[in-house]
């Protein structure tokens, strides 16, 4: 007895945490697929009806414009949080007296909330009440900076507010990368005479190239599925102009009673997320075989 | 006091008449997304009649995002086979529950008390489902007022608009004169508000059928639906440039504060009037939309199936007490609505109210008395939001009308 308990006890200390991820994520994940391929309205029904919501997803303009938003949101926040948070971390390197003090700065956006984040930007981006009004109030009665209520340039706010907030984190990750190369090698160049740049340039960063990847992750995933701060900075507007998908799905799901849609839009930014994770997970699982 | 020993009276008959338990214990749960000040202070009215008729009042309020958090919380518990008693539903969702077979025949109750007389024939017509009763009106609000600020018309020598070349005539005026014409709050529903009531003005009662309850393609892409959004571009040169997102009441705001001349919305607005220590006629003045007809937004509670006499019981008591005419006075005096029912004595209410119930009565017998697509009235949650995207959208670029109602058409067809 106490023989077979010895051999099956890691699967028992497993079982209800693997039930519980077949059912609450593999389960529902089959789940809204299913209702995807119905014409579900208020409540979810399960007649199949072939590729119907898939159809009136390509059909809306709503959603291409949502799936606009999710690639130039997508694509600046990660290149610019990435940036950021290299240069923030290679200048808190230096070795500076006071880098508790600012690394606390810097990362103290990541305290609040993206919906904290969300309102103190859309006060101080809004026209009579933040910056313009205040450069206005300095005496530059030209001066305009109205993205905020400008539908071609609100998704730039967001764009804005979500770097604030997440380049303090990208700089903590990439300042422990940069701890972590090896001190010997950075000597050795630099009793070669080799500049401080190119010591960072051709040694320390290509080094780095793990904590690339999983900063790259985590902020892909933070973009893909931004929706509290959409809602907080501009509530999707002007219009419909800064939606992305995750709140496309919620008002379809919650307010329009149109689940098969909102059903078929959350398979959709699940294909996304699947584009950027399996080539990672691909590249990890191949990196331990080998 | 007569009325109440007159309902309390009429209750007992109805329980005496329906299913009652053992100890004849009326229960419901009601499930309501009233929990604003001035909505949690109306709906308790209604609490207090139903515990004084000796009822077990279970209250189940869900805050936030105009309902759609309560829609949610619904979908959760009717899902789970534990429906509440009653729901606060109204239009077309009303019978969408219907058709998945969840609600419950208060018919009884209605019979009884003769609701079909009482009522406006198309308000009767949302509370029913195949025949049967399943709802009961709380009140209605006009949703096609335009509110002003009595000064600012006043010293710029303009009257209430008729038409919306003169509103267009006005709006000018006061621009040259520095003042904001039109105090607007570009959320999606704002959009849709104003976009509605310029439908029904342009094109009449029969065009606004047509065009947003029947969803008559050739009136969607019609030349009046098209000088409909050319008015919406002329009246989107009307607002400050920092209107979007602004929340309504903000806007009522601008209007009260002498900021802006005009706002087109709802008569929940007068609230924040009142709230404000505002006179109507005085500081303010509410004429409807230009054009005749009547927008109106009624809420009501559908009863769901229940399952044990008691609730049963609750919900006959409920039905009877929300129709009641006390509580339809008391609950609309407070909310800036105005009673369902036809026979309440207005003389309390303020002089807007008595315009809104003398339009429903005249607007009734002239067949304009129209349902609002913008909160929900007239059409299916999926059908309303893609008008709506099409309008806010057009409202926020500068998309051209005939590409507007191009859009119009292909969005209505695509959410079907």
């Amino acid at each position: 007895m106490t023989r077979w308990l010895q051999d099956n006890m890691p699967k028992i200390v497993l079982a209800p945490s693997f039930i519980a991820v077949m059912v609450f994520v593999y389960g529902f994940i089959a789940w809204t697929a299913w209702v995807s391929l119905t014409r579900s309205r208020l409540m979810p029904r399960y007649e199949l009806d072939s590729f119907i919501q898939y159809e009136r997803l390509a059909d809306s303009p709503r959603f291409e414009t949502a799936m606009v938003n999710l690639a130039i949101f997508g694509t600046l926040f990660i290149v610019i949080a990435m940036v950021l948070g290299l240069l923030l971390a290679i200048l808190l390197d230096q070795k500076i007296r006071t880098e508790g003090a600012i690394r606390t700065i810097y990362l103290y956006p990541m305290a609040l909330s993206m919906i904290v984040t969300g309102t103190a930007w859309k006060w101080i981006l809004n026209p009579e009440l933040g910056i313009e009004a205040t450069v206005k109030g300095w005496g530059f009665a030209n001066f305009e900076f109205n993205w905020l209520v400008d539908p071609d340039m609100a998704i730039y706010t967001v764009v804005l507010a979500a770097v604030w907030q997440s380049s303090g984190f990208v700089m903590a990750l990439f300042l422990a990368g940069l701890r972590s190369v090896d001190e010997e090698i950075i000597k050795a160049a630099q009793v070669d005479g080799i500049p401080t740049w190119r010591v960072y340039s051709a040694i320390i960063i290509p080094s780095m190239a793990p904590i690339f990847l999983s900063a790259f992750i985590v902020l892909a995933h933070l973009a893909i599925k931004a929706f509290d701060l959409v809602i907080a900075l501009t509530g999707g507007g002007p219009g419909y102009a800064t939606d992305l998908p995750a709140t496309y799905m919620y008002a379809m799901a919650f307010s329009r009673g149109d689940i098969g849609q909102a059903a078929s839009s959350a398979m959709v930014m699940m294909l996304v997320v699947f584009t950027i994770v399996v080539p990672y997970l691909y590249s990890e699982l191949r990196t331990k075989d080998d | 006091m007569k009325s109440y020993v007159l309902s309390t009276a009429s209750a007992i008959a109805v329980c005496a008449a329906g299913a009652v338990s053992a100890d004849g214990h009326a229960e419901a749960e009601v499930l309501h997304y009233w929990t604003s000040g001035g909505e949690a202070k109306s709906v308790a009215v209604l609490q207090e009649e139903f515990a004084a008729n000796g009822g077990t009042w279970t209250d189940m309020p869900v805050a936030g995002g105009g309902g759609d958090a309560a829609g949610t919380a619904l979908r959760a518990r009717v899902l789970s086979g534990n429906a509440p008693t009653a729901a606060q539903i109204k239009g077309p969702a009303i019978q969408e529950w219907f058709a998945e077979g969840v609600l419950a025949d208060i018919s009884s109750v209605a019979e009884a008390n003769d609701w079909a007389n009482l009522l406006p024939a198309s308000i009767a017509a949302h509370m029913q489902c195949e025949g049967t009763w399943c709802a009961a009106p709380v009140n209605v609000h006009r949703v096609d007022w335009i509110w002003a600020n009595t000064e600012i018309l006043a010293a710029n020598g303009i009257e209430m608009p008729t038409t919306w070349d003169e509103f267009n005539a006005a709006a000018e005026t006061l621009q040259a004169a520095g003042i904001i014409p039109l105090a607007h709050g570009g959320q999606a529903w704002q959009d849709a508000t104003v976009f509605e009531t310029v439908v029904l003005g342009l094109g009449g009662a029969e065009f606004y059928q047509a065009a947003l309850v029947d969803l008559d393609p050739e009136a969607l892409t019609s030349d009046t639906m098209i000088a409909a959004f050319d008015q919406m571009r002329t009246m989107r040169g009307y607002v400050d440039p920092n209107f979007s997102g602004r929340d309504w009441n903000l806007a009522t705001a601008m209007v009260m504060n002498g900021e802006a001349a005009f706002q087109i919305m709802g008569d929940w607005a007068k609230g924040e009037f009142l709230a404000a220590g505002k006179v109507p006629g005085v500081d303010f003045t509410c004429a409807s939309t230009p054009g005749d007809g009547y927008l109106y937004n009624v809420d009501s509670f559908a009863m769901f199936s229940v399952e044990g006499d008691g609730k049963a019981a609750g919900q006959e008591l409920l039905a009877e007490l929300i129709m009641g005419p006390n509580f339809q006075e008391v609950f609309n005096m407070n909310k800036g609505s105005i009673p369902a029912r036809t026979d309440v004595d207005l003389s309390g209410f303020d002089e807007c109210a008595q315009i809104s119930a003398a339009d429903m009565a005249s607007t009734n017998d002239g067949g304009t008395l129209m349902p609002s697509y913008a909160h929900g009235m007239a059409l299916f949650g999926a059908q309303s939001g893609a008008i709506t995207d099409v309008v806010t959208a057009h409202f926020n670029s500068d998309m051209s009308s005939e590409e507007a109602v191009q859009m119009l058409a292909n969005a209505v067809a695509n959410s079907r």
